[in-house]
């Protein structure tokens, strides 16, 4: 996919997780959107993957260790085919296959179970680790936040995929600077994250995560980073995509209602035709 | 009588471990700093690439083995029992419980007969919080024999396991030709007509002792071991419930949620009867050595034998 597609791709994931956001009455629509263009990356660029197929043996994997930027993975898999886009909206409801939380038993394309913040990276870890073990050349990817690794174990299982020299790892950061309190730095900073990461024995890569350029060029480097573990730290908008919930902390686990469900479409409608022009 | 052989659980949970491995080829062990202790470093010599070290970091551990199942390895992630089940609670419940992974868990140091180590070491709440995870099934092996049949049982067995071991050598009680290990049915050791004893892991050599000595006075005892807490072998404990009317459990646990709780559940809902519960009162283990605690918390055959006489009487 070029450059443009990519970006009108983005957008239509976009209208998936607030549709399906709106669907549920709940959920969690700042860190899906801001994470959007890199869900995107991930499942239309850079991932060996099969819809067709879910469980292909030698596919790489994938693991949202936030959780709850559910509705994001949810929408990018439906828009790449795993199942329709216009389930998204039974989201969180009673008996629909797409739970509150990741579920790997319930929808097809999801690798791991996830929701309790800081348990996904470990999980990722063991992926790589069979791998290697294994002589098999799959990749796995996992999306952390930016509140997230102030989980003690987030760090537990870099520590452990660079003592490995995991370089079937990638372990991206959506660096939106919010979580549920407030600014990431007000309410425990966890800056310098790319220091942080290099002292854990990991290539980083600072990028605009919000910039298919951008991720294109760092998931090319990862890929050729031999002997240790890749972290690509994204820098991106929360909210991206819909004007009154850019940067703004208290759209991170809200739903739109009608009147705003309208406006967040509309905008992304409005981005949807400028990329048409293009 | 001949010297009985004795041998701590944790032992055989290491030597099983290798009995298996040739057997399958999927094995993977994983420690957190303690392989010396839970006695998994005699797999880490017999398959060394099979073996991983994850370092002081329990909970890590614990999602790497998910991962590792996921791509359809069998891992056994082993740490004390206060830091696998413990400190491990949710990690086992979100990361293995909830997606019905295919790791086994195996919590050594067990109970008070961690000894000198004190109250921080032992964990008599393991089989609570383990029992409470939808599929897991949770096995507390009384010997050798048994501990070494539930390993392979286990790796036999799709899903989350929980497997209970102990630091204390203990005797081996069923060593003979016609044991049978299947989880989730437990073993009538001795019948009996006024009171029956369930008990698991190391209760049940102090009950059958206890038994000996109820006998002698006139007391005709029921010994069960119940090595699988869940699934529990309700249909047994039911119908030794209604023969004797009387229960008695023992268990190195608190007293709330393991052994003793799970068979009050299946009676009070199936066939109503006293139970009298031994095991730790609501309190926590002190240092002392492994006989010297035993003896204290009344989990040795005196100890049984003093409280089921009273019950009955
Ligand atoms: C262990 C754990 N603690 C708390 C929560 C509740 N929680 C859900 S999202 C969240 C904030 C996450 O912030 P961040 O990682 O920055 O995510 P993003 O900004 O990408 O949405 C919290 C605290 C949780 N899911 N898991
Ligand atoms: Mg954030």
């Amino acid at each position: 996919m070029n450059k443009l597609e990519l970006q009108k791709t983005a957008n239509e994931v976009r209208k998936g997780i607030v549709t399906a956001v709106h669907g549920a009455k709940a959920g969690h629509p700042g860190g899906s959107l801001s994470a959007a263009d890199i869900f995107t990356y991930l499942y239309f660029e850079e991932m060996n993957i099969d819809p067709k197929n879910p469980k292909m043996e030698n596919r790489d994997r994938f693991v949202l260790s936030k959780g709850h930027t559910a509705p994001g993975l949810y929408s990018v898999l439906a828009n790449r085919g795993y199942f329709p886009v216009e389930d998204l909206p039974t989201l969180r409801h009673l008996g629909s296959y797409l739970q509150g939380h990741p579920c790997m038993q319930e929808t097809p394309g999801v690798d791991m179970s996830s929701g309790s913040l800081g348990q996904g990276i470990s999980a990722a870890v063991g992926m790589a680790l069979a791998g290697k073990m294994d002589d098999k050349d799959y990749r796995v990817y996992t999306l952390l936040g930016d509140g997230e690794i102030q989980e003690g174990q987030v760090w537990e299982a870099s520590m452990f995929a660079g003592h490995r020299k995991l370089d079937n790892l990638v372990v991206i950061v959506d660096n939106n600077g919010l979580q549920i309190d407030g600014k990431i730095d007000d309410v425990c900073s966890p800056y310098p994250i790319d220091k942080k990461f290099e002292a854990f024995n990991f290539h980083v890569i600072n990028i605009d995560g919000n910039d298919f350029d951008q991720l294109e060029a760092a998931f090319k480097e990862a890929r050729n980073t031999k002997g240790m573990p890749t972290a690509i730290i994204c820098k991106t908008l929360k909210g991206k995509g819909v004007s009154f919930m850019e940067g703004n902390v208290g759209w991170h686990g809200k739903a739109p209602n009608d009147e705003e469900y309208a406006v967040a479409m509309a905008d992304l409608e409005k981005v949807g035709e400028a990329l048409c022009q293009k | 009588m001949s010297e009985v052989k004795k041998i701590a659980t944790r032992e055989s949970y290491g030597n099983a471990l290798v009995e298996c491995g040739a057997d399958f080829p999927n094995l993977v062990v994983l420690d957190a700093d303690l392989a010396g202790a839970t006695k998994t470093g005699v797999f880490k010599k017999a398959y060394p690439d099979r073996h991983i070290d994850c370092g002081i970091a329990e909970c890590n551990m614990t999602g790497i083995a998910a991962g590792l199942s996921t791509c359809g390895k069998i891992p056994f992630i082993s740490s004390f029992a206060m830091f696998a089940a413990g400190r491990n609670f949710e990690q086992v419940r979100n990361s293995i419980g909830y997606p019905h992974l295919n790791v086994k868990i195996g919590g050594t140091h067990a109970g008070i007969t961690v000894g000198e180590d004190g109250a921080t070491h032992q964990c008599n709440e393991d089989v609570a919080l383990m029992r409470t995870i939808p599929g897991m099934t949770v096995i507390v092996p009384a010997d050798d024999v048994e501990a070494r049949a539930a390993v392979r049982a286990a790796i036999e067995k799709e899903g989350p396991v929980y497997l209970r071991f102990g630091r204390a050598a203990v005797p081996v009680i069923n060593d003979r030709p016609d044991y049978k290990f299947e989880i989730g049915k437990g073993v009538l050791l001795k019948e009996g007509s006024d009171v029956t004893i369930v008990a698991s892991g190391i209760t049940v050599a102090s009950a059958l002792e206890a038994a000996e000595m109820l006998a002698a006075d006139g007391i005709s005892a029921e010994v069960i071991n119940i090595h699988t807490i869940k699934p529990l072998d309700k249909e047994l404990i039911i119908a030794s419930a209604k023969k004797t009317g009387k229960v008695v459990t023992a268990e190195e646990h608190s007293v709330i949620g393991g052994l003793g709780s799970a068979v009050c559940d299946c009676l009070s809902e199936s066939q109503p009867t006293r139970v009298m519960k031994i095991g730790m009162q609501d309190v926590f283990g002190e240092s002392g050595t492994a006989a010297a605690l035993v003896e204290k918390y009344g989990l040795d055959g005196k100890g049984i034998y003093a409280k089921v006489k009273e019950f009955v009487s």
